[in-house]
Protein backbone atom coordinates (compact mmCIF):
# COMPACT_ATOMS: atom_id res chain seq x y z
CA UNK A 1 0.00 0.00 0.00
CA UNK A 2 1.48 2.86 -0.77
CA UNK A 3 2.00 5.57 1.95
CA UNK A 4 0.07 9.29 0.99
CA UNK A 5 2.57 11.85 1.70
CA UNK A 6 1.62 15.81 1.86
CA UNK A 7 4.00 17.35 -0.02
CA UNK A 8 3.63 21.04 2.18
CA UNK A 9 3.80 18.83 5.25
CA UNK A 10 6.78 17.13 4.12
CA UNK A 11 8.31 20.35 2.71
CA UNK A 12 7.64 22.36 6.39
CA UNK A 13 9.32 19.66 8.69
CA UNK A 14 12.37 18.79 7.01
CA UNK A 15 13.53 22.42 5.54
CA UNK A 16 17.22 22.81 5.81
CA UNK A 17 19.93 25.49 5.85
CA UNK A 18 22.35 24.82 2.81
CA UNK A 19 25.55 23.05 4.28
CA UNK A 20 29.02 22.64 2.17
CA UNK A 21 29.96 18.99 3.14
CA UNK A 22 33.41 18.07 2.22
CA UNK A 23 33.91 14.76 0.24
CA UNK A 24 37.42 13.09 0.97
CA UNK A 25 40.37 13.70 0.02
CA UNK A 26 40.69 10.26 2.17
CA UNK A 27 37.00 8.50 1.51
CA UNK A 28 36.45 5.20 0.14
CA UNK A 29 34.35 6.10 -2.71
CA UNK A 30 36.48 8.53 -4.01
CA UNK A 31 39.11 5.88 -5.37
CA UNK A 32 41.74 7.75 -4.51
CA UNK A 33 42.47 11.18 -3.32
CA UNK A 34 39.73 13.71 -4.92
CA UNK A 35 38.43 15.80 -2.83
CA UNK A 36 34.68 16.92 -3.46
CA UNK A 37 33.05 19.34 -1.76
CA UNK A 38 29.19 19.18 -2.06
CA UNK A 39 26.80 22.48 -1.77
CA UNK A 40 23.92 20.60 -0.18
CA UNK A 41 19.91 21.42 0.52
CA UNK A 42 18.96 18.41 2.50
CA UNK A 43 19.78 15.63 0.41
CA UNK A 44 19.91 17.11 -2.43
CA UNK A 45 22.89 18.18 -4.12
CA UNK A 46 22.91 21.89 -5.80
CA UNK A 47 26.64 21.67 -6.94
CA UNK A 48 29.84 19.96 -6.30
CA UNK A 49 33.17 21.23 -6.59
CA UNK A 50 36.03 18.72 -7.65
CA UNK A 51 39.53 19.60 -5.92
CA UNK A 52 42.33 17.88 -7.79
CA UNK A 53 46.50 17.82 -7.01
CA UNK A 54 46.32 15.64 -3.89
CA UNK A 55 48.77 13.42 -5.96
CA UNK A 56 50.70 16.03 -8.05
CA UNK A 57 54.23 14.44 -8.74
CA UNK A 58 55.54 17.00 -11.65
CA UNK A 59 55.69 14.08 -14.25
CA UNK A 60 55.77 16.47 -17.00
CA UNK A 61 58.43 18.67 -15.09
CA UNK A 62 60.28 15.23 -14.67
CA UNK A 63 60.07 14.26 -18.58
CA UNK A 64 61.91 17.43 -19.33
CA UNK A 65 65.20 16.07 -18.12
CA UNK A 66 65.17 12.75 -18.28
CA UNK A 67 65.89 10.56 -21.33
CA UNK A 68 62.20 9.04 -23.12
CA UNK A 69 63.35 5.53 -22.19
CA UNK A 70 64.12 6.86 -18.55
CA UNK A 71 60.38 8.47 -18.33
CA UNK A 72 58.57 4.78 -19.38
CA UNK A 73 58.91 4.35 -14.54
CA UNK A 74 56.80 7.62 -14.70
CA UNK A 75 53.81 6.61 -16.78
CA UNK A 76 52.86 3.46 -14.98
CA UNK A 77 52.57 5.77 -12.16
CA UNK A 78 49.79 7.61 -13.83
CA UNK A 79 47.09 5.43 -14.42
CA UNK A 80 48.89 2.75 -12.64
CA UNK A 81 46.16 -0.10 -12.53
CA UNK A 82 46.68 -0.17 -15.96
CA UNK A 83 50.37 0.89 -16.48
CA UNK A 84 51.14 -1.44 -19.65
CA UNK A 85 48.65 0.91 -21.36
CA UNK A 86 50.53 4.21 -20.07
CA UNK A 87 53.74 2.61 -21.37
CA UNK A 88 52.35 1.92 -24.66
CA UNK A 89 50.85 5.28 -25.32
CA UNK A 90 54.48 7.07 -24.38
CA UNK A 91 56.45 4.09 -26.39
CA UNK A 92 54.32 4.77 -29.72
CA UNK A 93 54.63 8.56 -28.80
CA UNK A 94 57.84 8.00 -28.92
CA UNK A 95 58.40 5.77 -31.80
CA UNK A 96 56.40 8.33 -33.79
CA UNK A 97 58.75 10.93 -33.41
CA UNK A 98 61.40 8.49 -34.30
CA UNK A 99 59.85 6.45 -37.18
CA UNK A 100 60.62 3.81 -35.70
CA UNK A 101 58.18 0.55 -37.21
CA UNK A 102 57.66 -2.63 -35.34
CA UNK A 103 58.00 -6.16 -36.76
CA UNK A 104 54.66 -8.04 -37.07
CA UNK A 105 55.08 -10.14 -33.65
CA UNK A 106 56.19 -7.03 -31.67
CA UNK A 107 52.75 -5.75 -32.85
CA UNK A 108 50.81 -8.77 -31.69
CA UNK A 109 52.97 -9.04 -28.37
CA UNK A 110 51.64 -5.37 -27.65
CA UNK A 111 48.10 -6.66 -28.42
CA UNK A 112 48.22 -9.27 -26.06
CA UNK A 113 49.69 -7.31 -22.57
CA UNK A 114 47.32 -3.75 -23.65
CA UNK A 115 44.53 -5.87 -24.09
CA UNK A 116 45.04 -8.17 -20.70
CA UNK A 117 46.46 -4.81 -19.13
CA UNK A 118 42.16 -3.74 -20.16
CA UNK A 119 41.19 -6.80 -18.38
CA UNK A 120 42.57 -5.99 -15.42
CA UNK A 121 42.03 -2.13 -15.34
CA UNK A 122 38.20 -3.22 -15.79
CA UNK A 123 37.99 -5.81 -13.38
CA UNK A 124 38.85 -3.43 -10.90
CA UNK A 125 36.73 -0.59 -12.11
CA UNK A 126 33.93 -3.35 -11.50
CA UNK A 127 34.91 -4.44 -7.99
CA UNK A 128 35.20 -0.90 -6.69
CA UNK A 129 32.01 0.06 -8.51
CA UNK A 130 30.79 -2.28 -6.23
CA UNK A 131 32.28 -1.19 -2.90
CA UNK A 132 30.78 2.32 -3.88
CA UNK A 133 27.33 0.89 -4.12
CA UNK A 134 27.71 -0.83 -0.97
CA UNK A 135 28.25 -4.66 -1.89
CA UNK A 136 31.37 -6.07 -1.26
CA UNK A 137 32.22 -9.37 -2.27
CA UNK A 138 32.05 -8.21 -5.98
CA UNK A 139 35.64 -6.34 -5.37
CA UNK A 140 36.84 -9.83 -3.97
CA UNK A 141 35.94 -11.96 -7.00
CA UNK A 142 37.29 -8.96 -9.20
CA UNK A 143 40.74 -8.72 -7.20
CA UNK A 144 41.20 -12.94 -7.31
CA UNK A 145 40.78 -12.71 -11.32
CA UNK A 146 42.96 -9.33 -11.59
CA UNK A 147 45.69 -11.20 -9.61
CA UNK A 148 46.20 -13.82 -12.23
CA UNK A 149 46.50 -11.68 -14.55
CA UNK A 150 49.52 -9.84 -12.26
CA UNK A 151 50.95 -12.98 -12.20
CA UNK A 152 51.13 -13.76 -15.99
CA UNK A 153 52.67 -9.72 -15.90
CA UNK A 154 55.24 -10.71 -13.29
CA UNK A 155 56.01 -13.67 -15.45
CA UNK A 156 56.91 -11.29 -18.63
CA UNK A 157 58.54 -8.77 -16.63
CA UNK A 158 59.02 -9.32 -12.80
CA UNK A 159 56.85 -6.52 -11.81
CA UNK A 160 53.46 -6.86 -10.62
CA UNK A 161 51.93 -3.23 -10.65
CA UNK A 162 54.38 -0.66 -12.34
CA UNK A 163 55.65 -3.02 -15.42
CA UNK A 164 57.78 -0.80 -17.38
CA UNK A 165 57.30 -3.56 -20.36
CA UNK A 166 56.33 -1.74 -23.31
CA UNK A 167 58.92 0.55 -24.10
CA UNK A 168 59.85 2.88 -27.14
CA UNK A 169 61.38 0.38 -29.77
CA UNK A 170 58.97 -2.62 -28.70
CA UNK A 171 59.33 -4.58 -25.20
CA UNK A 172 62.30 -5.30 -22.43
CA UNK A 173 62.02 -9.01 -23.14
CA UNK A 174 59.79 -11.73 -24.94
CA UNK A 175 56.94 -13.78 -23.41
CA UNK A 176 58.97 -16.73 -21.32
CA UNK A 177 58.23 -20.52 -22.17
CA UNK A 178 55.21 -21.89 -21.59
CA UNK A 179 53.74 -18.32 -21.23
CA UNK A 180 50.90 -18.67 -23.46
CA UNK A 181 49.70 -21.84 -22.43
CA UNK A 182 49.26 -20.02 -18.64
CA UNK A 183 47.46 -17.28 -20.53
CA UNK A 184 45.16 -19.50 -22.68
CA UNK A 185 44.22 -21.55 -19.45
CA UNK A 186 43.57 -18.01 -17.55
CA UNK A 187 41.60 -16.85 -20.58
CA UNK A 188 39.62 -20.29 -20.10
CA UNK A 189 38.70 -19.76 -16.32
CA UNK A 190 38.21 -16.17 -16.71
CA UNK A 191 35.35 -16.48 -19.21
CA UNK A 192 32.35 -18.31 -17.29
CA UNK A 193 33.17 -15.87 -14.37
CA UNK A 194 32.29 -13.22 -16.20
CA UNK A 195 28.81 -14.42 -16.05
CA UNK A 196 28.79 -14.59 -12.46
CA UNK A 197 29.70 -10.65 -12.13
CA UNK A 198 26.90 -9.99 -14.36
CA UNK A 199 24.42 -12.30 -11.97
CA UNK A 200 26.19 -10.63 -9.33
CA UNK A 201 25.68 -6.98 -10.15
CA UNK A 202 24.94 -6.13 -14.20
CA UNK A 203 21.63 -8.22 -13.39
CA UNK A 204 21.44 -7.47 -10.07
CA UNK A 205 17.93 -5.36 -9.17
CA UNK A 206 19.50 -3.19 -6.19
CA UNK A 207 22.47 -2.46 -8.74
CA UNK A 208 20.13 -1.25 -11.21
CA UNK A 209 17.60 0.59 -8.80
CA UNK A 210 21.29 2.15 -8.13
CA UNK A 211 22.28 2.87 -11.46
CA UNK A 212 19.28 2.86 -14.03
CA UNK A 213 18.67 6.49 -15.22
CA UNK A 214 21.03 8.11 -12.52
CA UNK A 215 24.16 10.45 -14.02
CA UNK A 216 22.64 10.90 -17.50
CA UNK A 217 25.44 11.92 -19.40
CA UNK A 218 24.23 13.19 -23.23
CA UNK A 219 26.49 12.16 -25.88
CA UNK A 220 26.67 16.18 -27.07
CA UNK A 221 27.82 16.51 -23.04
CA UNK A 222 30.32 13.84 -23.51
CA UNK A 223 31.83 15.26 -26.79
CA UNK A 224 32.09 18.87 -25.49
CA UNK A 225 33.75 17.71 -21.83
CA UNK A 226 36.33 15.43 -23.81
CA UNK A 227 34.95 12.17 -21.77
CA UNK A 228 36.51 9.24 -23.97
CA UNK A 229 36.86 5.80 -23.61
CA UNK A 230 33.50 3.89 -21.96
CA UNK A 231 32.25 7.05 -20.69
CA UNK A 232 31.64 8.54 -24.00
CA UNK A 233 30.49 5.00 -25.67
CA UNK A 234 28.02 4.59 -22.78
CA UNK A 235 26.53 7.38 -24.04
CA UNK A 236 26.09 5.79 -27.20
CA UNK A 237 28.71 7.94 -29.51
CA UNK A 238 30.48 5.07 -31.71
CA UNK A 239 33.95 6.11 -31.00
CA UNK A 240 37.55 3.74 -30.59
CA UNK A 241 40.71 4.90 -31.33
CA UNK A 242 41.78 1.18 -32.19
CA UNK A 243 39.31 1.52 -35.14
CA UNK A 244 39.05 5.49 -35.26
CA UNK A 245 42.66 6.66 -34.38
CA UNK A 246 45.86 7.56 -36.20
CA UNK A 247 46.86 4.39 -38.56
CA UNK A 248 50.01 3.95 -36.84
CA UNK A 249 47.93 2.68 -33.64
CA UNK A 250 44.99 1.25 -35.77
CA UNK A 251 47.23 -1.37 -38.06
CA UNK A 252 48.11 -2.90 -34.76
CA UNK A 253 44.64 -4.43 -34.73
CA UNK A 254 44.37 -4.69 -38.51
CA UNK A 255 43.11 -8.05 -39.48
CA UNK A 256 41.04 -8.40 -36.02
CA UNK A 257 37.46 -9.39 -35.28
CA UNK A 258 36.07 -7.13 -32.88
CA UNK A 259 33.17 -4.48 -33.06
CA UNK A 260 33.22 -1.27 -31.06
CA UNK A 261 31.18 -1.91 -27.83
CA UNK A 262 28.46 0.59 -28.15
CA UNK A 263 24.60 0.76 -28.40
CA UNK A 264 23.85 1.01 -32.27
CA UNK A 265 20.21 1.73 -33.13
CA UNK A 266 19.05 0.44 -29.48
CA UNK A 267 21.48 -2.72 -29.59
CA UNK A 268 24.88 -3.75 -28.34
CA UNK A 269 26.95 -6.46 -30.13
CA UNK A 270 25.68 -9.52 -29.78
CA UNK A 271 28.86 -11.64 -30.28
CA UNK A 272 28.60 -13.04 -26.77
CA UNK A 273 26.13 -14.10 -24.52
CA UNK A 274 25.22 -10.58 -22.45
CA UNK A 275 22.75 -9.68 -20.16
CA UNK A 276 19.82 -7.68 -21.53
CA UNK A 277 19.74 -4.45 -21.11
CA UNK A 278 17.01 -3.56 -18.45
CA UNK A 279 13.81 -1.45 -19.11
CA UNK A 280 14.95 1.38 -16.91
CA UNK A 281 18.52 2.06 -18.32
CA UNK A 282 18.31 5.00 -20.09
CA UNK A 283 21.73 5.44 -22.82
CA UNK A 284 23.96 7.43 -20.93
CA UNK A 285 23.15 7.19 -17.53
CA UNK A 286 25.96 4.83 -14.83
CA UNK A 287 24.53 1.14 -15.67
CA UNK A 288 25.48 1.87 -19.44
CA UNK A 289 28.87 3.18 -18.71
CA UNK A 290 29.15 0.11 -16.61
CA UNK A 291 27.79 -2.40 -19.10
CA UNK A 292 30.35 -1.16 -21.36
CA UNK A 293 33.06 -1.46 -19.92
CA UNK A 294 32.20 -5.25 -18.88
CA UNK A 295 31.12 -6.01 -22.33
CA UNK A 296 34.64 -4.82 -23.37
CA UNK A 297 36.33 -7.52 -20.73
CA UNK A 298 34.76 -10.12 -22.90
CA UNK A 299 35.96 -8.27 -26.53
CA UNK A 300 39.16 -8.30 -24.72
CA UNK A 301 39.02 -11.77 -24.07
CA UNK A 302 38.44 -12.55 -27.96
CA UNK A 303 41.32 -10.10 -29.24
CA UNK A 304 44.06 -11.63 -26.71
CA UNK A 305 43.42 -14.59 -28.14
CA UNK A 306 43.56 -13.81 -31.61
CA UNK A 307 46.78 -11.62 -30.94
CA UNK A 308 48.24 -15.25 -28.95
CA UNK A 309 47.34 -16.80 -32.53
CA UNK A 310 49.48 -14.65 -34.56
CA UNK A 311 52.08 -14.17 -32.21
CA UNK A 312 52.78 -17.95 -32.62
CA UNK A 313 52.96 -17.75 -36.23
CA UNK A 314 54.35 -14.04 -36.89
CA UNK A 315 57.85 -12.80 -37.94
CA UNK A 316 60.62 -10.83 -36.57
CA UNK A 317 61.50 -10.43 -33.34
CA UNK A 318 59.67 -9.08 -30.34
CA UNK A 319 60.99 -5.66 -30.38
CA UNK A 320 64.35 -4.45 -29.71
CA UNK A 321 64.18 -0.76 -27.21
CA UNK A 322 65.71 2.02 -28.66
CA UNK A 323 69.07 2.84 -26.49
CA UNK A 324 68.54 4.96 -23.64
CA UNK A 325 69.93 7.74 -24.54
CA UNK A 326 68.96 7.67 -28.06
CA UNK A 327 69.24 10.91 -29.81
CA UNK A 328 65.76 12.48 -30.74
CA UNK A 329 65.30 14.02 -33.75
CA UNK A 330 64.33 17.74 -33.80
CA UNK A 331 60.33 17.63 -33.82
CA UNK A 332 56.68 17.72 -31.88
CA UNK A 333 54.54 14.70 -32.21
CA UNK A 334 51.42 14.12 -30.69
CA UNK A 335 49.28 10.50 -30.08
CA UNK A 336 46.56 9.07 -28.54
CA UNK A 337 45.75 5.74 -28.00
CA UNK A 338 42.61 3.85 -26.48
CA UNK A 339 43.82 3.34 -22.70
CA UNK A 340 41.15 1.59 -20.61
CA UNK A 341 40.05 4.42 -18.95
CA UNK A 342 39.55 6.71 -22.38
CA UNK A 343 42.10 8.21 -24.80
CA UNK A 344 45.28 8.80 -23.23
CA UNK A 345 47.88 11.25 -25.21
CA UNK A 346 51.40 12.22 -25.22
CA UNK A 347 52.43 15.28 -26.69
CA UNK A 348 56.32 15.30 -27.17
CA UNK A 349 58.72 18.00 -28.41
CA UNK A 350 62.33 17.44 -28.92
CA UNK A 351 64.93 20.08 -29.70
CA UNK A 352 67.27 17.37 -31.06
CA UNK A 353 68.77 16.08 -28.19
CA UNK A 354 68.16 12.54 -26.23
CA UNK A 355 66.22 14.69 -23.74
CA UNK A 356 62.96 16.04 -24.70
CA UNK A 357 61.97 19.98 -24.41
CA UNK A 358 58.73 19.22 -23.59
CA UNK A 359 56.51 16.62 -22.46
CA UNK A 360 52.67 16.28 -21.89
CA UNK A 361 50.07 13.70 -20.74
CA UNK A 362 46.73 14.18 -21.92
CA UNK A 363 45.04 12.63 -19.30
CA UNK A 364 41.39 10.48 -19.71
CA UNK A 365 40.25 10.42 -16.41
CA UNK A 366 41.00 14.01 -16.03
CA UNK A 367 38.56 15.17 -18.54
CA UNK A 368 36.32 12.42 -17.74
CA UNK A 369 36.07 13.85 -13.90
CA UNK A 370 35.91 17.60 -15.41
CA UNK A 371 32.39 16.27 -16.35
CA UNK A 372 31.10 15.65 -12.72
CA UNK A 373 29.73 19.27 -11.76
CA UNK A 374 27.20 18.87 -14.77
CA UNK A 375 26.37 15.51 -13.86
CA UNK A 376 25.79 15.74 -9.69
CA UNK A 377 23.35 18.50 -10.02
CA UNK A 378 20.28 17.90 -8.35
CA UNK A 379 21.15 14.42 -7.29
CA UNK A 380 20.68 13.33 -3.78
CA UNK A 381 24.24 13.08 -2.09
CA UNK A 382 24.04 8.96 -1.90
CA UNK A 383 24.41 8.75 -5.61
CA UNK A 384 27.10 10.92 -5.61
CA UNK A 385 29.63 7.59 -4.93
CA UNK A 386 27.42 6.01 -8.20
CA UNK A 387 28.28 8.95 -10.64
CA UNK A 388 31.62 9.39 -9.50
CA UNK A 389 32.10 5.55 -9.52
CA UNK A 390 30.63 5.16 -13.01
CA UNK A 391 33.77 7.58 -14.35
CA UNK A 392 36.21 5.25 -13.59
CA UNK A 393 38.71 7.66 -12.43
CA UNK A 394 42.49 6.68 -11.27
CA UNK A 395 43.84 10.11 -9.25
CA UNK A 396 47.50 9.15 -10.57
CA UNK A 397 46.19 9.78 -13.89
CA UNK A 398 44.52 12.83 -13.34
CA UNK A 399 47.01 14.37 -11.38
CA UNK A 400 49.91 12.92 -12.83
CA UNK B 1 45.65 20.20 -46.83
CA UNK B 2 42.89 21.47 -48.60
CA UNK B 3 41.62 22.40 -45.07
CA UNK B 4 44.19 24.76 -44.42
CA UNK B 5 44.14 26.81 -47.80
CA UNK B 6 40.08 27.18 -47.30
CA UNK B 7 40.64 28.76 -43.67
CA UNK B 8 43.30 31.08 -44.71
CA UNK B 9 41.10 32.33 -47.93
CA UNK B 10 38.24 32.44 -44.93
CA UNK B 11 40.09 34.17 -42.07
CA UNK B 12 43.31 35.69 -44.31
CA UNK B 13 45.61 37.36 -41.74
CA UNK B 14 44.44 35.66 -38.71
CA UNK B 15 46.26 33.22 -40.41
CA UNK B 16 49.98 33.56 -39.35
CA UNK B 17 51.40 30.79 -40.62
CA UNK B 18 51.41 27.17 -41.47
CA UNK B 19 53.74 23.98 -41.18
CA UNK B 20 52.45 20.94 -43.50
CA UNK B 21 56.00 18.96 -43.91
CA UNK B 22 56.13 17.84 -40.23
CA UNK B 23 54.86 14.74 -38.88
CA UNK B 24 51.92 16.68 -36.95
CA UNK B 25 51.33 19.66 -39.39
CA UNK B 26 49.88 22.81 -37.75
CA UNK B 27 48.59 26.04 -38.19
CA UNK B 28 49.55 29.35 -35.97
CA UNK B 29 46.53 31.27 -35.47
CA UNK B 30 46.54 35.15 -34.21
CA UNK B 31 45.73 35.67 -30.77
CA UNK B 32 42.39 37.92 -31.86
CA UNK B 33 41.21 35.45 -34.08
CA UNK B 34 41.37 32.67 -32.14
CA UNK B 35 38.10 32.36 -30.88
CA UNK B 36 36.39 33.11 -34.62
CA UNK B 37 38.42 30.68 -36.01
CA UNK B 38 37.91 28.13 -33.48
CA UNK B 39 34.15 28.68 -33.65
CA UNK B 40 33.93 27.79 -37.13
CA UNK B 41 36.03 24.86 -36.88
CA UNK B 42 33.56 23.31 -34.64
CA UNK B 43 30.46 24.40 -35.83
CA UNK B 44 31.04 23.62 -39.76
CA UNK B 45 29.79 20.50 -40.48
CA UNK B 46 32.29 19.79 -43.14
CA UNK B 47 35.21 20.17 -40.24
CA UNK B 48 33.23 19.24 -37.43
CA UNK B 49 36.14 19.55 -34.61
CA UNK B 50 33.88 18.97 -32.15
CA UNK B 51 36.34 17.49 -29.76
CA UNK B 52 39.56 19.33 -27.97
CA UNK B 53 41.49 16.94 -27.38
CA UNK B 54 44.23 18.46 -25.08
CA UNK B 55 45.55 22.33 -24.66
CA UNK B 56 49.31 22.69 -23.94
CA UNK B 57 51.88 25.57 -23.50
CA UNK B 58 55.98 25.11 -24.58
CA UNK B 59 58.20 27.29 -23.25
CA UNK B 60 60.84 28.61 -25.62
CA UNK B 61 63.35 30.22 -23.42
CA UNK B 62 66.90 28.71 -22.47
CA UNK B 63 68.00 29.96 -18.97
CA UNK B 64 71.85 29.17 -19.48
CA UNK B 65 73.14 31.77 -21.13
CA UNK B 66 75.86 29.51 -22.98
CA UNK B 67 73.33 27.59 -24.45
CA UNK B 68 71.14 30.23 -25.22
CA UNK B 69 73.70 31.61 -27.89
CA UNK B 70 72.99 28.47 -30.02
CA UNK B 71 69.47 28.11 -30.15
CA UNK B 72 67.07 29.38 -32.96
CA UNK B 73 64.33 31.11 -31.30
CA UNK B 74 63.71 34.48 -30.21
CA UNK B 75 62.09 33.70 -26.28
CA UNK B 76 58.20 33.44 -26.50
CA UNK B 77 55.76 30.49 -25.32
CA UNK B 78 53.61 28.85 -27.38
CA UNK B 79 50.05 27.46 -26.90
CA UNK B 80 48.90 24.19 -28.38
CA UNK B 81 45.42 23.12 -29.24
CA UNK B 82 44.99 19.46 -30.54
CA UNK B 83 41.76 19.21 -32.30
CA UNK B 84 40.01 16.09 -33.67
CA UNK B 85 36.75 15.03 -35.16
CA UNK B 86 34.30 11.65 -33.72
CA UNK B 87 32.73 11.48 -37.29
CA UNK B 88 35.00 13.04 -39.76
CA UNK B 89 37.97 11.31 -38.27
CA UNK B 90 40.33 13.80 -38.61
CA UNK B 91 42.87 15.94 -36.80
CA UNK B 92 44.32 19.57 -36.68
CA UNK B 93 47.32 21.39 -34.54
CA UNK B 94 46.55 24.89 -34.02
CA UNK B 95 49.23 27.06 -32.34
CA UNK B 96 49.67 30.66 -30.78
CA UNK B 97 52.61 32.62 -30.24
CA UNK B 98 52.92 34.68 -27.33
CA UNK B 99 55.21 37.11 -25.94
CA UNK B 100 56.65 34.89 -22.40
CA UNK B 101 55.35 38.14 -20.52
CA UNK B 102 52.59 40.90 -21.24
CA UNK B 103 54.63 43.74 -22.24
CA UNK B 104 57.70 42.22 -21.35
CA UNK B 105 56.85 42.61 -17.48
CA UNK B 106 58.03 40.06 -16.04
CA UNK B 107 55.18 38.74 -13.42
CA UNK B 108 52.66 40.01 -15.95
CA UNK B 109 50.97 36.65 -17.68
CA UNK B 110 50.77 36.99 -21.29
CA UNK B 111 46.96 36.87 -22.43
CA UNK B 112 44.56 34.68 -24.60
CA UNK B 113 40.89 34.50 -24.49
CA UNK B 114 39.29 31.40 -23.43
CA UNK B 115 37.83 28.96 -25.68
CA UNK B 116 35.83 27.59 -22.46
CA UNK B 117 32.55 29.00 -23.89
CA UNK B 118 33.45 26.86 -27.42
CA UNK B 119 35.15 23.26 -25.64
CA UNK B 120 34.42 22.92 -21.91
CA UNK B 121 36.85 20.64 -22.15
CA UNK B 122 39.28 23.72 -22.29
CA UNK B 123 38.03 24.91 -19.04
CA UNK B 124 39.94 22.36 -16.66
CA UNK B 125 42.73 22.15 -19.35
CA UNK B 126 43.27 25.95 -19.36
CA UNK B 127 43.31 25.80 -15.77
CA UNK B 128 46.48 23.67 -15.75
CA UNK B 129 48.30 25.93 -18.70
CA UNK B 130 47.32 28.74 -16.17
CA UNK B 131 48.54 26.91 -13.32
CA UNK B 132 51.82 25.40 -14.73
CA UNK B 133 52.64 27.19 -17.65
CA UNK B 134 51.23 30.74 -16.68
CA UNK B 135 49.26 31.86 -19.08
CA UNK B 136 46.16 34.30 -18.34
CA UNK B 137 42.64 33.03 -20.15
CA UNK B 138 40.32 36.22 -20.39
CA UNK B 139 36.95 35.53 -19.92
CA UNK B 140 37.88 32.04 -18.21
CA UNK B 141 34.64 31.36 -15.75
CA UNK B 142 37.02 30.15 -12.78
CA UNK B 143 40.91 30.59 -13.98
CA UNK B 144 42.30 29.35 -10.35
CA UNK B 145 45.31 26.98 -9.85
CA UNK B 146 44.12 23.55 -10.17
CA UNK B 147 47.35 20.98 -9.58
CA UNK B 148 49.12 23.26 -7.43
CA UNK B 149 48.40 24.80 -4.21
CA UNK B 150 46.23 27.77 -4.07
CA UNK B 151 48.97 30.00 -2.69
CA UNK B 152 51.54 28.58 -4.86
CA UNK B 153 54.11 30.96 -6.34
CA UNK B 154 55.64 30.63 -10.12
CA UNK B 155 54.93 28.70 -12.43
CA UNK B 156 56.71 25.42 -12.31
CA UNK B 157 56.71 24.63 -16.02
CA UNK B 158 58.25 27.85 -17.05
CA UNK B 159 62.39 26.72 -17.92
CA UNK B 160 63.63 29.78 -16.04
CA UNK B 161 61.49 28.28 -12.94
CA UNK B 162 63.32 27.98 -9.62
CA UNK B 163 62.10 25.39 -7.44
CA UNK B 164 61.81 26.90 -3.96
CA UNK B 165 63.61 26.37 -0.71
CA UNK B 166 60.67 25.50 1.26
CA UNK B 167 57.02 25.83 1.35
CA UNK B 168 54.75 26.27 4.68
CA UNK B 169 58.04 24.43 6.52
CA UNK B 170 58.54 21.53 3.73
CA UNK B 171 62.35 21.52 2.49
CA UNK B 172 62.38 21.75 -0.86
CA UNK B 173 65.50 19.87 -1.76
Amino acid sequence: MATQVDDKIVEFDVRTDEMLVNMGPQHPSTHGVLRLVLRTDGEIVSEVTPHIGYLHRCAEKIGENVTPRQWIPYTDRMDYLAAMNMNLGWAMCVEKLLDHQLSEKAKHLRVIISELGRIASHLVGMGTYGLDLGTFSPFLYAFREREKILDLFEDVCGARLTYSYITPGGCTADLPDGWLENCEQFLQQLEPVISEYHTLLTTNAIFIKRTCGIGLLTPEMALDYGCTGPVLRGSGVDYDLRRDGEERYTEMYDGYAFEVIVQKDGNYPRDHDYPSVPVDAVLGDCWHRFYVRMLEVMQAIDLVRQAMDRYRSAEGDWGIPIKLTQKLPKGEVYLETEAPKGQMGFYLVSDGSPIPWRVRARSSSFSNLSVTHELCRGIPIADVPAVVGSLDVVMGEIDR
Amino acid sequence: MSLVADLKKKFGDKILAEKLDVIDPWIEVSVEGLCEVATYLKDEPSLAFDMLNCITAVDYCEPDPKKAKKVDWEPHLEVVYHLSSTTRKHTLVLKLMLPRWKNDQEGELPEVSTVSGIWSTADWHEREVYDLSGVHFVGHPNLRRILCPEDWVGYPLRKDYEMPLDYHGIRGR
